[in-house]
């Protein structure tokens, strides 16, 4: 089976080769159901309980500001659930009974565990695998059996049906050049373990995985999620390449991931995050964004029954903008409609949605809806919010949204309500007549955000949800760059700053073009950012206005990315934002 | 002895799991009375509002109704403090 290719799902981004290992923690088995005494076996139970609880604790103490909170909060729930009265009087019955105090523990731990696995929600569901875990634990330091296995001296890929929070907790990081599960989907375990410590993983590899061999050589693809079983030597030669330049661009972003993004001549570039979670928020902060340059505010109102109020929108927003300690957020409106309907707000069928009543189009059907979410923004009170409206066409919308926004806040003001202090309102720029007519839409804005994935498939007319002309819709082709050149100019004449926030402004290979366009500020997945940072800082600007002029020549998108690879500055590992 | 009875709303997100379940627990354990809880939502039968498994297995997810019940010394502490654990939707959000 030699260079077998094994797909799984892709959990942790990198490469690795090694030699595989088996992770066993070796489920423990109960073999003696007949206990001694009944007073001897409680007091084997409550030695193994308190020696359990002692690790639990050392565990918690020694990890606090490693794990994340949930996975905290699991080991926290699990100390008490070695102390649960229910539990243990249930174990001891069966120990009077004349059990052992392995199969009456092990049977109250399989009891409850069978009760969570029968609840409706897949959330609660999960937490049965938590009450075995620590069942296990248990059953350990009964039968005196260690955790796992030692991890060997030379590092290795770590091979295991599945992991539990217990496991992930003991592997030490530095012996492991990989992970990948026959079981697991990537929010498991393993898959939050090895996006922390920065190691590839592919989970959820299924059977074929099952049957690898301990020692067999395997490369570990967290991109692709593909898994190849006993690499042939160019196969395996190739992995080590992307390994050492995975590696290479991983130290480089990551010291200076924090640092902002500066050309090599000193021009700053604002790097925002786009958010849509309170997790996407932490991560934001984490990854080194320095604003949110698109709050997506959709999670709201999807999925329910009715439109979320007043009150619940501000304690959501509160709770996303407290994770940014400050720093700018742009918050867009609703949108919705069209592709994303609202049960709430019923619409005639439309035969081509993106073209349809959507994102303003529908807040024109339903002020309200749009009056009571500017109202809870704007309560926020949030120092440096920036109000966004998605798929504006004319300036005519942009005057009627400006004059219900002004009836809000000064409404809001006549009630004595703390507005930000530093409030701006700004308009997306999808849609071509909005990027053609910049300069008459510049007076009633403070600041423009091209979205580069509409405005692309409305430039080239192709729908970007359908697969026989996605492609076209190319967000790189000249023709959506001379948009965006157009909206920089008109913005800049009349001093608004000028903002990216689709797709385009997440690809390092789109960097030096945006950045010699003129765009002030680029907004990407958080996942994005210390690499388009590193390619940002490859350049000068005059590098990149030469750049970007030579693109808006050019006949393709094609053409485009050719041009910015040939005329990329190599990188030299370790030399990069140096 | 009288006996303290109270209906609440789960608000919080995730529901009376993790976290918010080990709240619960050192909440009602503080007290001496007996505490119990069921949700009213699920029909499920009252159980020790001291023990997490229990707690746990009755599912209690966002927007079910529980009703606590607390009998013994300091039963009004005891609902009080549950209550307003619940109704800070346990200070996570």
């Amino acid at each position: 089976m030699d260079g077998q290719r094994v797909p799984g799902l892709p959990a942790s981004p990198g490469i690795a080769v090694g030699p595989a290992w088996w992770y066993r923690h070796g489920e423990v088995r109960v073999v003696h159901r007949a206990g001694e005494d009944p007073e001897v076996e409680r007091a084997r139970l409550r030695r193994a309980r308190e020696e359990s609880a002692a690790e639990l604790d050392a565990l918690i103490a020694a990890q606090r500001d490693r794990l994340a909170p949930e996975e905290l909060a699991i080991f926290e729930a699990q100390r008490l659930m070695l102390d649960d009265p229910d539990l243990l009087a249930r174990v001891e019955e069966s120990i009077e009974g004349g059990a052992s105090a392995e199969a009456a523990w092990e049977e109250g731990i399989q009891a409850v565990a069978a009760q969570l696995r029968a609840l409706p929600d897949p959330y609660f569901q999960a937490r049965a695998a938590d009450v075995v875990d620590v069942g296990q634990r248990v059953l350990r330091r009964l039968l005196g059996v260690s955790e796992v296995a030692e991890l060997p001296e030379r590092p290795v890929v770590v091979l295991a049906e599945d992991l539990t929070p217990s496991d992930t907790a003991t592997l030490d990081p530095d012996r492991v050049l990989a992970l990948a599960t026959v079981g697991g989907g990537p929010t498991s375990h393993a898959a939050i373990l090895a996006r922390r410590l920065g190691i590839p993983a592919v989970v959820g590899a299924g059977a074929a995985l099952g049957g690898v061999a301990e020692g067999t050589v395997l490369v570990v693809d967290g991109d692709t999620g593909e898994l190849i079983v006993s690499p042939s030597v160019e196969e395996q030669a190739g992995a080590e390449a992307r390994r050492q330049v995975w590696l290479a661009a991983r130290a480089a972003a990551g010291e200076v991931a924090a640092e902002p993004a500066v050309t090599r001549d000193g021009h700053r570039v604002e790097i925002a995050a786009n958010v849509g979670s309170l997790e996407d928020a932490r991560a934001a902060v984490r990854l080194g964004a320095e604003g949110v340059g698109l709050l997506r505010t959709e999670f709201l109102y999807l999925d329910r029954a009715t439109a979320p109020d007043e009150e619940e929108q501000l304690a959501v927003y509160r709770a996303l903008l407290g994770a940014l300690g400050g720093r700018p957020v742009v918050v867009r409106t609703l949108d919705a409609g069209g592709d994303k309907p609202l049960p709430y707000l019923p619409l005639e069928p439309q035969p081509n949605p993106f073209l349809g009543v959507r994102a303003i189009r529908l807040a024109r059907r339903h002020p309200e809806l749009l009056r009571v979410q500017l109202r809870a923004i704007l309560r926020t009170g949030y120092p440096a919010v920036r109000v966004m409206f998605p798929m504006v066409a004319t300036v005519e919308e942009i005057r009627w949204l400006r004059g219900l926004f002004e009836e809000v806040r000064q409404g809001l003001e006549a009630a004595g309500t703390g507005l930000p202090r530093d409030l701006q309102i700004g308009m997306m720029v999808e849609i071509p007549s909005a990027a053609v007519l910049a300069d008459r839409f510049a007076p009633w804005v403070d600041f423009f955000s091209i979205g580069t994935n509409d405005l692309a498939q409305y430039a080239l007319a192709a729908d970007r949800t359908n697969p026989a002309v996605a492609e076209l819709a190319d967000a790189f082709h000249p023709a959506v760059l001379r948009l965006i050149r157009m909206v920089v100019e008109a913005g800049h004449a009349a001093g608004r700053w000028v903002g990216v926030c689709g797709e385009l402004a997440g690809e390092p290979l789109a960097a030096p073009l945006l950045v010699g366009l003129g765009v002030d500020e680029l907004s990407m997945a958080p996942v994005a950012i210390p690499a388009v940072k590193a390619a940002i800082r490859r350049w000068t600007l005059a590098e990149a206005r030469s750049l970007a002029e030579q693109a808006l020549r050019l006949d393709s998108a094609s053409a485009v990315r050719d041009l910015v690879r040939a005329a990329t500055p190599p990188v030299v590992p370790g030399e990069d934002g140096g | 002895m009288e006996m303290q009875k109270v209906t609440v709303t789960l608000t919080n997100r995730v529901g009376l799991h993790a976290r918010p379940a080990a709240l619960f627990v050192q909440t009602a354990a503080r007290f001496r009375s007996n505490v119990t809880v069921r949700s009213l939502t699920r029909g499920t039968p009252p159980v020790n509002a001291k023990a997490i498994l229990s707690v746990m297995t009755l599912g209690a997810e966002q927007g079910h109704e529980l009703e606590l019940v607390a009998e013994g010394p300091d039963e009004s502490e005891a609902i009080a403090a549950l209550k307003e654990l619940i109704e800070s939707r346990f200070g996570e959000e």
